[in-house]
């Protein structure tokens, strides 16, 4: 047949519709309510990109990932991961997949981090040869190597994270599933994480599909985003179009020796004034330089401060424009 | 080997409980002592009710405490991680693995009924023989035989229990359910009251139930009350409802992945 293999994942016009049933005041029967947590959504992933998916708390987000690995029955449209029909191949596509939440172990509280390796082994039948290989390179990569014979329940948060991100991939997974996978870790732990990530999918071209909230993993990671609100995409391509889509603006937090009317300077607003605190605003593709610059040559500056815009205020904005 | 290792693991886990295992042996053999007066009683009344002698009666006793919590009568078990798993949306986890979720708890009960079977089997067991010289399996063919049915009892107490569990796809909590299925069970597994003494009607549908498959088949193999053909029909009583419950389990899972949503994001 045709040489080209296709996207390795194929969303088209998926939905996903639940029935949910409420109590209304002075009627004994529940009231039965659609919801459509998913609905219109058509997206493809070729093999080896690394996708950010994200969206705002119940956009939809969790549903898809389901349904992408089969635990979800679509209720319309199509899902194809490797060619398989998810929800009808399951067992077949868990062989080729791995997930990682942030929130949830795949591991055995109970057991060693290398007795539930070892039962991931068998689970997944991966030949002892390749097992050994990828668990000494992973435990070195991600430096557990004191941690493999301590039970799961023991280990901190950072460790867990490390020990599931080696469970998901021991079988070498064609695409990893990453929900919020790091969440609550420190900053160094995060950036180890994400610069293993970079390394897998450079050196074994795994598909990365990763949902979070912190807008620093996209960009550390993704070269394209999904934006996805009320169940379906608004928001298909790179990061930074996405800011200058979504018309997002970073924030410069002024704090002034004294008190002070607005501070006026060119390229920035003043969004907000607490005494001696002013918040400015600038979008996000200018330079922040020429505006400290200006501020700090007109009034007393005691200190400066930059925040970054929140991924949920981009999307937020580009919801509201879009609607 | 993968279920071999799973039934090997929650051996392991269940046999870290070691004062409670105890303690479970020494309220198995109290209540062994009190059911087995109050069986004699019954017994010196009508020394052959429901066919058995006082011997039989008090074996019977006994063999009911070593099974109570091999076949884990009133519910729980590996099944009470599963509904708790679903409860907390974790049973999503068991969906993304490569194994069947009906083998992979099957597997896991094994291995805790082999360790209660060691445990709060062999112990009030121990001390039925001491104490009140209970009766010995009729024959090596009949000591087999319970071996075999044995583990038919774990299997089809096994699937119950899952179908109970599964009720936490819809209900979120098994609780109740299992507290009513714990009823069922005590009653006609004839873990109470050998369903030999049932008159009627009721030992007819009693006897038909899959609870019999619990305390009474096994127990009467044990005790030599099947012969022949008889042993046979007695164990296919139990692969029949091992092999109908076990598809009701898959057909049950199937429903709830494919009707009921998986908790939690």
């Amino acid at each position: 047949m045709s040489s080209d293999p296709g996207p390795l994942i194929d969303v088209r016009d998926l939905a996903r519709t639940f029935d949910v049933r409420r109590r209304v005041e002075g009627k004994r029967r529940r009231v039965r309510d659609e919801v459509h947590a998913v609905h219109d959504l058509t997206f493809s992933v070729a093999a080896g990109e690394m996708v950010g998916y994200i969206g705002p708390n119940g956009a939809g987000k969790s549903t898809t990932i389901k349904m992408l690995t089969g635990i979800l029955v679509p209720t319309g449209g199509q899902v194809r991961v490797g060619g398989l029909d998810p929800s009808r191949e399951r067992v077949q596509l868990a062989r080729r997949i791995g997930v990682v939440f942030g929130q949830r172990s795949t591991l055995w509280w109970d057991l060693p981090l290398r007795d539930s390796f070892d039962l991931l082994q068998k689970m997944y039948r991966i030949p002892p040869a390749r097992y050994r290989e990828n668990l000494a390179r992973f435990v070195e990569l991600l430096d557990l190597g004191a941690q493999l014979d301590t039970p799961v329940r023991q280990l901190s948060l950072g460790q867990r994270m490390r020990g599931d991100i080696t469970a998901a991939l021991l079988h070498d997974p064609e695409v990893i599933y990453l929900d919020e996978p790091t969440i609550g870790l420190d900053v160094v732990s995060k950036g180890r994480l994400r610069e293993f990530l970079r390394a897998l999918n450079q050196e074994r071209g795994t598909t990365l599909l990763l949902t979070t909230h912190d807008l620093q993993d996209i960009e550390a990671l993704c070269d394209r985003v999904i934006v996805i609100d009320h169940g379906t995409s608004v928001y298909d391509g790179s990061l930074a179009g996405l800011h200058a889509q979504g018309g997002s603006s970073r924030t410069l937090v002024v704090d002034l020796v004294d008190e002070a009317a607005p501070i006026d300077v060119p390229g920035a607003q003043v969004r907000n004034v607490e005494g001696p605190r002013q918040w400015l605003s600038f979008p996000s593709d200018a330079s922040a330089a020429p505006i400290v610059a200006a501020v700090a040559s007109a009034y007393d500056v005691a200190d400066l401060s930059i925040q970054e815009p929140d991924i949920e205020d981009v999307i937020r904005e580009l919801y509201s424009r879009g609607a | 080997m993968l279920h071999v290792a799973v039934a090997t693991r929650t051996f392991r886990r269940y046999s870290t409980y070691r004062a409670a295992t105890l303690a479970g042996i020494f309220t198995n053999s109290v209540f062994g002592v009190i059911y087995s007066y109050a069986y004699l009683a019954l017994w010196n009344e009508n020394p052959t009710a429901g066919g058995y002698d006082a011997q039989d009666a008090v074996t019977y006793v006994w063999l009911g405490q070593a099974l109570l919590m091999t076949i884990a009568l009133w519910g729980g078990g590996t099944t009470d991680d599963l509904a708790e798993r679903v409860r907390t949306g974790d049973i999503a986890i068991d969906l993304y693995r490569p194994v069947g979720l009906v083998g992979w708890y099957l597997a896991s009960d094994l291995g805790r009924a082999a360790y209660h079977l060691l445990t709060r089997g062999f112990g009030p067991t121990l001390i039925g023989i001491v104490v009140f010289d209970i009766a010995l399996p009729a024959s090596p063919l009949h000591a087999v035989a319970f071996a075999v049915s044995l583990v038919l009892a774990v299997i089809v107490s096994f699937a119950i229990r899952f179908l109970v569990a599964s009720t936490a796809f819809w209900l979120l909590d098994q609780s109740g359910v299992k507290v009513m299925s714990g009823a069922f069970a005590i009653f006609f597994s004839g873990m109470m009251l050998p369903l030999v003494l049932f008159p009627g009607w009721l030992g007819t549908l009693s006897n038909a139930l899959p609870w019999a498959s619990y305390v009474q088949v096994p127990a009467d193999i044990w005790l030599g009350k099947h012969v022949g053909t008889g042993l046979l029909a007695a164990l296919g009583f139990q692969v029949f409802w091992a092999v109908v419950l076990l598809a009701a389990c898959q057909g049950v899972l199937r429903l709830a992945t494919r009707k009921v949503v998986v908790q939690g994001g």
